[in-house]
């Protein structure tokens, strides 16, 4: 049952990658990646409640379904769902219509790489499934043809690469580490490494996760190696700046979370989480600075995604069952939110025909609905109640009150009230300032394509910030307990 | 472990090797022009090669063989004929601005090398290998990492920054073949795949470079910032 899922799950936008390949019709291929992306989310609902506590391998043991893996896949569903739906407005306002079919077989090649990134149970198979995310979604980022997103995907491939091969250096160290207890020669999954984690060297192994954590730190977009990603979500187009903030950076997230829990079985003491945490704080900091003085809608939005990712980091380095039930917690919440704010950022791009923040003046009188939506989805992103995201980051916090780590609770506290005022602010300015001398009237209104998949990601948030089901938080605790205990 | 019963030979041999690649990157961040830079790298992929059909030999690791013909067929000829082409295409010969001259740079490069030893000592130490070449192969795998980070800091030109890359990778092949022969085939072979379509890509990339910004040069990045 499961196993036909994952495989329904990944050969759905595989499908849609050949078959716009084939068929090159721009109508043709819009369905076929709706069509892939609906059914791999119809796929990844049912997993997380079709897993037990036990991790199921398939393929002589090279893929793996286990809690985690199936939590965030449901997140890079969803984010590809309501992506693709966006895409088939979005798109069609760039007049590229000779061109769409390859953007869908890209859009669908990265849907499938982000999907299957969490299933590798190789971790150097993990390492080459980010590197093909790389790969597909650099062509995506360079969509667009013009000087601004050339230079965005060079930089993107340049320093993500560079970050990445230290990740495979820290890989190539642990399996060397491994091999003093489990033989030359073995399967390296990661059930194998954290099952002989006690027994490896301490310094390789912290020398090692160093090097894993800066490499998946990279594409992470944890500071200060975030470099690339303000300017690839704001200069790609807006399905794929979703797609990029809300799937690909919680599927390179989990490397740092399984080498963390491998850590955990070396038991190296505290130096891991405080690792992690400290490089959460920084990214909190340097996305509140940014955030402040921020003139791009769209690199306001990219900086907002550093942030969150540092509130990701924070609550796995704290460790313990709230701390990462809350992460976990915020994945989901922050795919969500953070695909609503690029969907309404692009819509605001196009209509007022700028990224400018300054040139987008009286949103709430051209658009008072989607001008409303778009603000409650601002509201939601700062951490404001009734919204998801208030309820995972209070849980972050409370998961952080722990001696050593308190004093990152309260950097965090200071650093997301900042960024609620200075990103309240711009859209204090956006909504409710008069217009200045050059300014335009936007031109053209919201097509339902681009209106529905926010609220079919407002709508979920709202229940999320008001009810947080006993089953979910039991699930969630569970994964907690499974990476404490090393993921044996 | 293969390194732990190493014949005098075999074990000088591979340092031979390892040393030869180290030195090859020196030569490349000594050079000005594009050319000298790709036939080092090229020349640093054979040696590498070498390297892992000598692993392969002595650990009696057959399917070391294969590793080494491809590495010869990727990294030694068909990358560099590819980045060859490109060149040709772009009309540019070398580094024009240069942040750090080439002497200088070999200084850092001295000095990273140094601070690799250091790493490498300390680890070798902590698992009882100061004695063997495992030191050496750490301290080369960890250099020519930092000399390859050295070069994408300090060049500019879009092709000196797809062989820093790739200089990168080969740090970590060099390594790997002598502390992990063992590591599963089935993952360099995609790394030698995986290389080639970066490549690839970062051809196509070029060419939009060379249209959309008319330079090669990424000092005229600068459009996206804050």
């Amino acid at each position: 049952m499961v196993g036909g899922l994952l495989l329904a799950l990944a050969l759905a936008p595989l499908a849609a990658a050949i078959g716009c390949l084939i068929w090159r019709g721009a109508r043709c291929c819009e369905a076929l990646n709706l069509m892939a992306s609906a059914v791999s989310f119809a796929c990844a609902v049912p997993l997380p409640l079709l897993i037990d506590g036990r991790a199921l391998l398939y393929w002589n043991n090279y893929v793996i379904i286990d809690r985690l893996s199936a939590w965030v896949m449901l997140c890079t569903a969803i984010v590809y769902f309501l992506a693709s739906i966006y895409a088939v407005g979005y798109m069609r306002l760039l007049n590229e219509e000779e061109r769409l079919f390859r953007f869908y077989a890209l859009f669908a090649g990265f849907g499938l790489t982000t999907l299957i990134g969490p299933l590798m149970n190789s971790v150097g198979l993990y390492w080459i499934a980010i590197e093909l995310t790389t790969l597909v979604s650099t062509f995506l980022v360079a969509f667009e043809r013009v000087a601004e997103s050339m230079e965005a995907a060079w930089k993107y491939i340049m320093v993500v690469s560079a970050g990445i091969s230290l990740a495979l250096l820290g890989t190539v160290l642990f399996y060397w580490a491994g091999s003093f207890v489990l033989g030359p020669r073995y399967q390296m999954t990661w059930a194998a490494l954290a099952g002989a984690a006690p027994r490896m060297n301490p310094v390789l192994i912290l020398l090692a996760f160093l090097l894993v954590v800066v490499g998946y730190g990279t594409k992470v977009g944890l500071a200060p190696m975030h470099t690339w990603l303000p300017d690839a979500h704001s200069e790609s187009p807006a399905p794929v700046s979703a797609m990029l903030s809300g799937a690909l950076l919680n599927t390179a997230m989990i490397g740092i979370v399984r080498f963390l829990a491998i850590t955990r079985a070396a038991d190296l003491g505290a130096l891991p989480q405080l690792v992690v945490v400290a490089f959460g704080a920084l990214s909190l900091l340097v996305g509140a600075l940014f955030i402040v003085r921020q003139q791009g809608i769209k690199r306001l939005m990219a900086y907002s995604s550093v942030e969150h990712m540092g509130v990701v980091a924070l609550g796995f380095g704290f460790g313990g069952a709230l701390g990462v039930a809350g992460a976990l917690y915020h994945m989901l919440n922050h795919s969500l939110n953070k695909s609503l704010m690029f969907f309404g950022a692009g819509n605001m791009m196009r209509a007022y025909g700028t990224k400018d923040i300054a040139l987008i003046r009286a949103v709430h009188q051209y658009f008072p609905s989607q001008g409303g939506l778009w603000l409650a989805g601002a509201v939601a992103i700062t951490g404001a109640p009734p919204f998801g995201l208030f309820f995972s980051e209070f849980t972050i916090m409370r998961g952080g009150l722990t001696p050593s780590f308190s004093w990152a609770v309260d950097v965090m506290a200071v650093l997301l009230i900042v960024i609620f005022v200075g990103f309240m602010n711009h859209f204090r300015r956006m909504y409710y300032s008069p217009a200045q001398a050059g300014c335009t009237a936007p031109a053209g209104k919201v097509s339902a394509w681009c209106a529905v998949p926010m609220w079919l990601a407002l709508a979920p948030l709202l229940v999320l910030g008001l009810w947080w089901p006993a089953g979910v938080w039991n699930y969630l605790t569970s994964i907690a307990a499974a990476l404490s205990a090393g993921m044996r | 472990m293969l390194i732990e019963r190493l014949s005098p030979l075999a074990s000088s041999l591979f340092s031979l090797l390892a040393i030869i690649s180290l030195l090859l990157s020196f030569v490349m961040l000594g050079s000005r022009w594009l050319k000298n830079y790709l036939y080092a790298f090229a020349a640093e992929s054979w040696a590498i090669a070498a390297l892992s059909a000598a692993v392969g030999f002595y650990g009696s690791y057959p399917e070391l063989y294969l590793i080494a013909i491809l590495t010869l067929l990727f990294r030694g000829l068909l990358l560099p004929y590819l980045i060859w082409r490109i060149i040709q295409r772009l009309s540019v010969d070398r580094e024009i601005h240069e942040i750090l001259q080439p002497a200088s740079a070999l200084v850092v490069g001295a000095l990273s090398v140094m601070f690799a030893l250091a790493v490498s000592y300390r680890v070798g130490t902590a698992l009882h290998l100061e004695l063997t070449v495992a030191v050496l192969a750490l301290t080369v795998m960890l250099s020519i990492k930092l000399i390859g980070f050295l070069m994408l800091a300090v060049r500019h030109e879009a092709i000196s920054q797809i062989l820093g890359l790739l200089v990168l990778e080969n740090g970590i092949f060099l390594g790997s073949q002598i502390l992990v022969p063992g590591m599963p085939l089935l993952i360099e072979l995609v790394i030698l795949f995986d290389l080639l379509i970066v490549v690839a890509c970062f051809g196509v990339l070029v060419g939009y470079l060379m249209t959309h910004i008319g330079s090669t040069s990424a000092l005229r990045l600068n459009r996206l910032v804050g």
